[in-house]
């Protein structure tokens, strides 16, 4: 079995690509136990699962619906909505611009 | 005669009928306990405000209509990671150090329903990320019966809530382990619901496709009564099953287990165990066999796969679910996420992302389904399968740290079966060192009747669910 080596670039890519913000510290500590981590999901490799399908989903339910109807058990009223939020406009949450921002392309 | 704080529910019921005690009496004496021993054990993390109110809310109701709910002034103790309407929910994360829940999750909306009362949320591994309590931005709980030890986690402070006789009752979830290992270390009983029993709404996302919020307790008695109330479909949680919940509480009090059948898997006695833990697993087994029961060894795949399966499958939900905490409509900047949970988020990442997907999701969801099957033929023959919760007893203060694999470590007993959606009681079998050790009955899903009989009565044919003198332990 091979093993596999998680990079230090690596990690500063998973880093932005799960939109964490790492210390130069964290970038190398990080690498070598996220090896380390990955060592010990490798040896499911020791078992055969060709002719075996995937579980994704242990109760056996499966397309679960509802009516298309509105259930007010299960609306916020906008002001409780917004109460946590930081930043607030006319009733709507303020968010950071993406679209065009300067900011560098995240990945 | 025993003190307010030793009761159980039924107890606790009868002192209300009796007009022994009052609600307030009971909760008054609780507060003075935790006014008394929380500081060092580091238990609750933030406490009901209006606890006194709403308990002499109940004694008024008890007064005028006698007792009419099952739950009704029982204390709760409740990990932090249920959302209370007008209490502090943080999951023990400074990310929502101050998030005030706009809405109730189900089962707490359901245990109110049934007359509980909360006295506060107690402490738990950050997010739910650990088996120790040591991830909480809060400082970590300490073990009742030796403060040098830790509580096992992650809800480590509902257990030793128990352990230390600071509510009557506490609510836990297990993603994999966190009722029952926290149990075992802290020598009371939890019960982990099977998969969908009882609805996640509402409760901090962990790993969706595991996560069962369960109670834990000073008996499968309590546990039985509170899983029955917290159980049953939930149209917001669109997983929780359809089928009707059982009377749970009617396989409780069995005279003896005759006619029942139960393995004792054989791969679960590890080799590095120690010896006198394997003692007292294989002297419940004897137990069992002399309450009527027929055990007999069973082989199942060796536990350590699931340590695999489970870390993929895990931290690839992790990833997904706390991609929500952006800051922007609730909580802090993620910069605000301890390590441990900046691991598994990025962990998650990377076995979700491209080129890697199916050599770890995919593969880890493959092997589950080979556990599954291992899982539904074995519950062909058995009712039920024993074993060791944890390897061996609550280890010291400090032994998670530097160790990102901590949790899965300590939980190879117990993943597999969360892994499957099953449902299982953890229970106390015995000490070694002065410290408590957990046996599991696992039973197939749904079975949750099944688990109980058999777990209450072993429980009632021996005397090992004790409570530490705090006088002496803290």
């Amino acid at each position: 079995m091979h093993t596999i080596t998680v990079t230090p670039d690596e990690v500063k890519k998973i880093g932005k690509l799960a939109n964490l913000k790492l210390q130069s510290d964290e970038v190398t500590l990080f690498a070598e136990q996220f090896t380390k981590t990955i060592e010990v999901v490798n040896h499911l490799n020791e078992i055969d699962t060709e002719k075996v399908d995937v579980t994704y989903q242990v109760n056996g339910l499966s397309n679960v619906t509802r009516a298309d109807e509105i259930d007010m058990g299960r609306v916020l009223p906008q002001e409780t909505a917004l109460r946590e939020a930081k930043k607030t406009h006319n009733g709507f949450f303020v968010v950071e611009r993406l679209i065009d921002s300067d900011a560098e392309e995240l990945i | 005669m025993k003190q307010l704080h030793e009761l159980t529910i039924k107890e606790v019921l009868d002192g209300y009928q009796n007009k022994d005690f009052t609600c307030v009496d009971l909760v008054k004496h609780f507060l003075a306990r935790i006014e008394k021993y929380n500081s060092k054990l580091n238990i609750y993390i933030a406490l009901n405000e209006k606890v006194l109110e709403e308990a002499a809310a109940i004694d008024k109701e008890i007064i005028e209509k006698g007792i009419t709910r099952p739950l009704q002034g029982i204390p709760f103790a409740i990990k932090d990671n249920f959302l209370t309407k007008g209490i502090v929910t943080t999951a023990s994360s400074n990310i929502l150090k101050d998030y005030q829940p706009q809405y109730e999750s189900t089962v707490i909306e359901k245990i109110k329903a049934a007359g509980a009362i909360i006295l506060g949320k107690t402490n738990m591994d950050s997010f739910a990320h650990g088996s120790s309590t040591e991830t909480s931005d809060f400082g970590a709980t300490l073990n009742p019966w030796n403060i040098d030890k830790l509580p096992g986690g992650s809800s480590g402070g509902s257990a030793a809530a128990i352990a230390a006789q600071l509510a009557t009752v506490a609510l836990g979830s297990e993603t994999a382990g966190s009722i029952r290992q926290p149990a075992a270390w802290c020598g009371v009983t939890g019960l982990k619901p099977t998969y969908g029993r009882a609805s996640r709404y509402g409760i901090v996302a962990m790993g969706s496709s595991l996560d069962s919020p369960g109670p834990i307790g000073r008996s499968v008695e309590d546990c039985a009564i509170v899983t029955e109330i917290i159980s049953g479909k939930d149209s917001k949680d669109a997983t929780t099953s359809p089928s009707l919940v059982e009377k749970y509480t009617e396989n409780l009090y069995a005279p003896d287990l005759r006619g029942v059948r139960i393995g004792i898997v054989k791969e679960y006695l590890l080799a590095e165990m120690r010896e006198d833990v394997k003692n007292l697993i294989l002297d419940a087994a004897n137990k069992l066999r002399l309450l009527g029961a027929t055990v007999e060894e069973v082989s199942m795949m060796d536990p350590r796969f699931a340590i695999g399966v489970y870390t993929v499958i895990q931290r690839s939900e992790v990833s997904s679910n706390l991609a929500r905490y952006d800051g922007i409509r609730f909580g802090h900047d993620r910069d605000t996420f301890c390590d441990e949970t900046k691991r598994r988020i990025m962990l998650g990442t990377y076995t979700l992302s491209a080129g890697y997907y199916d050599a770890f999701y995919k593969k880890a969801q493959a092997v589950r389904t080979k556990i599954v099957n291992e899982f539904d033929e074995i519950f062909k023959t058995y009712d039920a399968v024993i074993g060791a919760v944890s390897p061996g007893p609550a280890l010291s203060v400090g032994a998670s740290k530097n160790q990102p694999m901590f949790g899965e470590m300590e939980d190879v007993l117990v993943e597999p079966s969360s892994i499957a959606g099953l449902t299982s009681v953890g229970l106390p079998c015995g000490f070694v060192d002065n410290l408590p050790i957990g046996l599991q009955v696992t039973s197939n899903q749904l079975k949750e009747g099944t688990a109980i009989k058999i777990a209450d009565c072993f429980q009632r044919h021996t005397e090992f669910q004790l409570f530490p003198d705090l006088e002496k332990t803290v």
